[in-house]
C-alpha cells in the first residue's frame, strides 16, 4: 500500500481501546491504512484483519538451501575433490557431515528469513520511518486513516474513529494537530 | 457444570476387539515359532557379529551349543520362549515409561506454572494409575525370567579360574547383582507411584474444596517428583535397558530412553485430547492448546533425535570396539538393519516434516496421524534397544510382538480411560482455568 497524502490520525491511550476500536472502525466499512502502537499488540493483526506472514514457507526454503550446500559441498570436498581418510571411514562418511549440515541449514534459514523480512517490510538503509506522530513512540497507538481510499467524507470518518474510542482525532493536512503537545513529547 | 469422561460401551468395543486381534497375533506368533519358522535368516547373514552369533543355527542347535562354549560365548540354545520374555519385557518397560511420563508432563506444567495446560492437566495424570500395575508386571518379569533377559545374571561368569569367568562384569558386580537390581527397580516404581498418589491426591482435593493452596502444594509436589524422575529415570533405564548389554556403556543413554518415553507419552497425550475433543469432550479447549500439544510432539521428536544422533556419531566417530559393538549388532544383524532406518525415518523425519506447518498442529486429522505413527515409532526404539541384546540373530518383529503391543496397550488404555472417568474430566477449582480459557497464540 503506498503511503497516504491526506489522512486522518486517531491516537488510542489504551491496547485493549484499541483492538475493539479497530474492529469498529472495520465494521463502520472504513479502511485503515495501518495502526502504529509502541509495543506489540497481541490479535492486532488478526483485528486488522491481516493475512498470515508467508516467511516460515521462505524459512524452509532457504534451510533446504543450506542442506543441500552443506551436503554437496563436503561430497565435493571429501569425496572428490580432495579425498582423505580420517578414522578410518568412508571418504563420504555421512554421518559425519550431519553437524555442518545442520548448522548451514540453521544458518542459512536465519539469515535468509531475516533478509526476507527485510525486504518484506522496506527496512533497508536511509529508509525513512513512518512516523505520524512522535507519541507513537512512545505511550500512544496510532491508527491512519487514509482519506483517499474511504467513501466516506472527513466529518463522517473522524465520527467513526472517536466513536471507535480514540482520545483525539487529527489531520496534519488541515493544521488540526497537536503541534505543541508533540514537541513535549519529543524532547 | 461438572465434566465428567463416560467409559461407555462404544469405546470398549473397539478396545476390546484390539485386544483379541492382538491376542490373535500372539497365538499366530507362538504358533509360527514353535514350528520355527521367520528366525532363520539369521544364520544366512555373513555380516553378523561373531557375538555369540552361532546360538542361531536353531537347526544344528546341538552343534551350536559346543560351539558357542568354544568360542567363548556362553549363552544358553535358543528357545522361542526367550521371544515371549523379550517381548514382555519391551512392552512392560515402554508402557511403565509412558505412565512416567506422563506424571512428568502434569509435574513440568506446575513447576513451569503453565497456565494454558489447566483443561487437559487430567489427562496425563490419570495414564499415572498404570505405574504400580506396569511396575508389578516387569518386577514379576525380572524376578522369574532374569537368566533369560540379563546375560549379567548368571552365576558362571562370577566364578574365578573357570572358562566362563568375566572379568569385567565381575567388575560390576557391586551395582549389577539380582539383589540389588530387584530393590533398586522395586524403589523406582514404588517412589514413581506414591508421587503420583500425592499429585492426584492433591489434584482432587482442589476439586473438592477450592484454594490456591493445593495449587502452590502441587508445584512443590511437581518440583520433587521432577528430580526424582530425572535421577530415577536415567538409572532405570541403565539397569533396564543398557544392562542388557552389560558390556557395552553409554554416558547419554539415560536422557536417550528418557527422551523417547516423553516424547511417547507426549503423543499419547496429544492424541487422547484430540479424540476426546472431536467427541464432545473439553469444551475449554480450542485448538491453541492443541497447537501447544502438537508443538511438544514436533520438538521433542527433534530434541530425541539429537539424542539419538549424539550418540550414534560419538560412538561411530571414536570408533572403539567395545562401544560400536552396539550398532554392529543393530546394523549389521540382518533382522535390525532394516529396522534401525525405519526408527529414523518414522521418529525424525515423518513428524519432522509433517508437523512442521501451523496448521498441521491445529487440526486433529494430522495430528491422528502423527501422533500414532511416533507412539509406533518409538516402541520400535525400544525394540532396538531391547532385542538385539537378548535375542542376538534370533529377533526381528514377529507376531508375538504386535500382540503384546496391543494386550499393552490396551491394558493400558483400559486402565487409563477407567480411571479418567472415575473424576471430573476438567479440574473444577484450578486457578489458571480462566487463564486457559483465554488461551491465544
Amino acid at each position: 500500500m503506498s503511503k497516504p497524502n491526506n489522512y486522518l490520525i486517531g491516537i488510542f491511550d489504551d491496547e485493549d481501546v484499541l483492538l475493539s476500536g479497530v474492529k469498529k472502525v472495520r465494521d463502520a466499512g472504513a479502511n485503515i491504512y495501518e495502526v502504529f502502537t509502541p509495543f506489540p499488540v497481541h490479535g492486532l493483526e488478526h483485528a486488522l484483519g491481516y493475512k498470515r506472514s508467508k516467511l516460515p514457507v521462505a524459512a524452509f526454503l532457504f534451510g533446504m538451501c543450506g542442506t543441500m550446500l552443506a551436503l554437496l559441498m563436503m561430497t565435493y570436498m571429501m569425496g572428490i575433490d580432495w579425498p582423505m581418510i580420517i578414522g578410518g571411514k568412508d571418504f563420504i562418511a555421512v554421518p559425519d557431515f550431519i553437524p555442518v549440515t545442520f548448522e548451514l541449514t540453521v544458518l542459512l534459514s536465519a539469515f535468509g528469513m531475516v533478509g526476507t523480512f527485510f525486504v518484506m517490510v522496506g527496512l533497508k538503509p536511509y529508509a525513512t520511518p513512518e512516523v505520524y506522530d512522535v507519541r507513537q513512540t512512545d505511550d500512544k497507538h496510532v491508527m491512519i486513516v487514509d482519506l483517499d481510499k474511504n467513501k466516506f467524507d472527513e466529518e463522517t470518518l473522524r465520527a467513526i474513529i472517536r466513536d471507535a474510542g480514540a482520545s483525539e482525532v487529527n489531520n496534519p493536512n488541515s493544521g488540526l494537530t497537536n503541534e505543541k503537545e508533540q514537541e513535549e513529547y519529543a524532547v | 457444570m461438572t465434566e465428567t469422561f463416560d467409559f461407555s460401551a462404544a469405546v470398549k468395543k473397539p478396545l476390546i476387539m484390539a485386544a483379541i486381534a492382538g491376542l490373535v497375533c500372539l497365538i499366530i506368533g507362538v504358533a509360527s515359532s514353535v514350528m520355527g519358522g521367520g528366525h532363520h535368516e539369521a544364520a544366512h547373514d555373513d555380516h553378523a557379529p561373531k557375538v555369540e552369533q552361532a546360538a542361531g543355527h536353531d537347526a544344528h542347535a546341538e552343534a551350536a551349543h559346543g560351539d558357542a562354549h568354544a568360542a567363548g560365548g556362553h549363552h544358553e540354545e535358543f528357545s522361542w520362549t526367550k521371544r515371549v520374555w523379550t517381548s514382555l519385557w519391551h512392552n512392560g518397560v515402554f508402557f511403565l515409561g509412558i505412565a512416567a511420563a506422563g506424571i512428568l508432563f502434569f509435574a513440568v506444567q506446575y513447576a513451569a506454572q503453565a497456565g494454558w495446560s489447566a483443561p487437559v492437566q487430567r489427562i496425563p495424570l490419570a495414564m499415572g494409575n498404570w505405574l504400580p500395575i506396569g511396575g508389578g508386571i516387569i518386577i514379576v518379569l525380572f524376578t522369574v525370567f532374569n537368566h533369560d533377559l540379563f546375560h549379567w545374571t548368571h552365576d558362571y561368569l562370577y566364578e574365578k579360574g573357570t572358562p566362563t569367568y568375566d572379568a569385567i562384569l565381575d567388575g560390576k558386580k557391586s551395582f549389577l547383582n539380582v539383589p540389588f537390581f530387584i530393590g533398586r527397580m522395586v524403589a523406582y516404581v514404588a517412589l514413581w507411584t506414591v508421587m503420583f498418589f500425592q499429585l492426584k491426591k492433591n489434584a482432587l482435593a482442589e476439586d473438592e474444596n477450592g484454594g490456591d493452596q493445593y495449587w502452590f502444594k502441587g508445584r512443590k509436589l511437581s518440583a520433587i517428583y521432577i528430580i526424582l524422575f530425572a535421577v530415577t529415570g536415567v538409572t532405570a533405564s541403565w539397569d533396564w535397558l543398557m544392562s542388557i548389554d552389560p558390556h557395552w556403556f553409554s554416558t547419554l543413554y539415560g536422557w536417550y530412553v528418557i527422551a523417547s518415553w516423553w516424547v511417547t507419552g507426549l503423543a499419547f497425550i496429544c492424541m487422547t485430547v484430540v479424540l476426546l475433543k472431536e467427541n464432545g469432550y473439553l469444551k475449554e479447549v480450542n485448538a491453541n492448546h492443541i497447537h501447544d500439544l502438537g508443538k511438544y510432539v514436533f520438538a521433542f521428536s527433534v530434541f530425541w533425535t539429537y539424542l539419538w544422533f549424539s550418540q550414534f556419531l560419538l560412538i561411530y566417530y571414536a570408533n572403539i570396539p567395545e562401544e560400536t559393538i552396539y550398532f554392529v549388532e543393530r546394523l549389521q544383524t540382518g533382522p535390525y538393519k532394516a529396522l534401525f532406518f525405519i526408527n529414523i525415518l518414522i521418529n525424525f523425519i515423518f513428524p519432522f516434516l509433517f508437523l512442521m506447518t501451523r496448521d498441521s498442529k491445529r487440526h486433529g486429522i494430522f495430528l491422528k496421524i502423527a501422533c500414532p505413527a511416533v507412539i509406533f515409532g518409538h516402541w520400535i526404539d525400544f525394540y532396538l534397544m531391547v532385542a538385539p541384546g537378548i535375542l542376538k540373530g534370533n529377533g526381528g518383529l514377529t507376531f508375538i510382538d504386535l500382540g503384546f503391543f496391543l494386550i499393552f496397550g490396551v491394558a493400558f488404555i483400559w486402565v487409563f480411560l477407567t480411571n479418567l472417568a472415575k473424576s471430573p474430566l476438567v479440574a473444577l477449582n484450578h486457578p489458571m482455568m480462566e487463564e486457559a480459557k483465554h488461551h491465544h497464540i
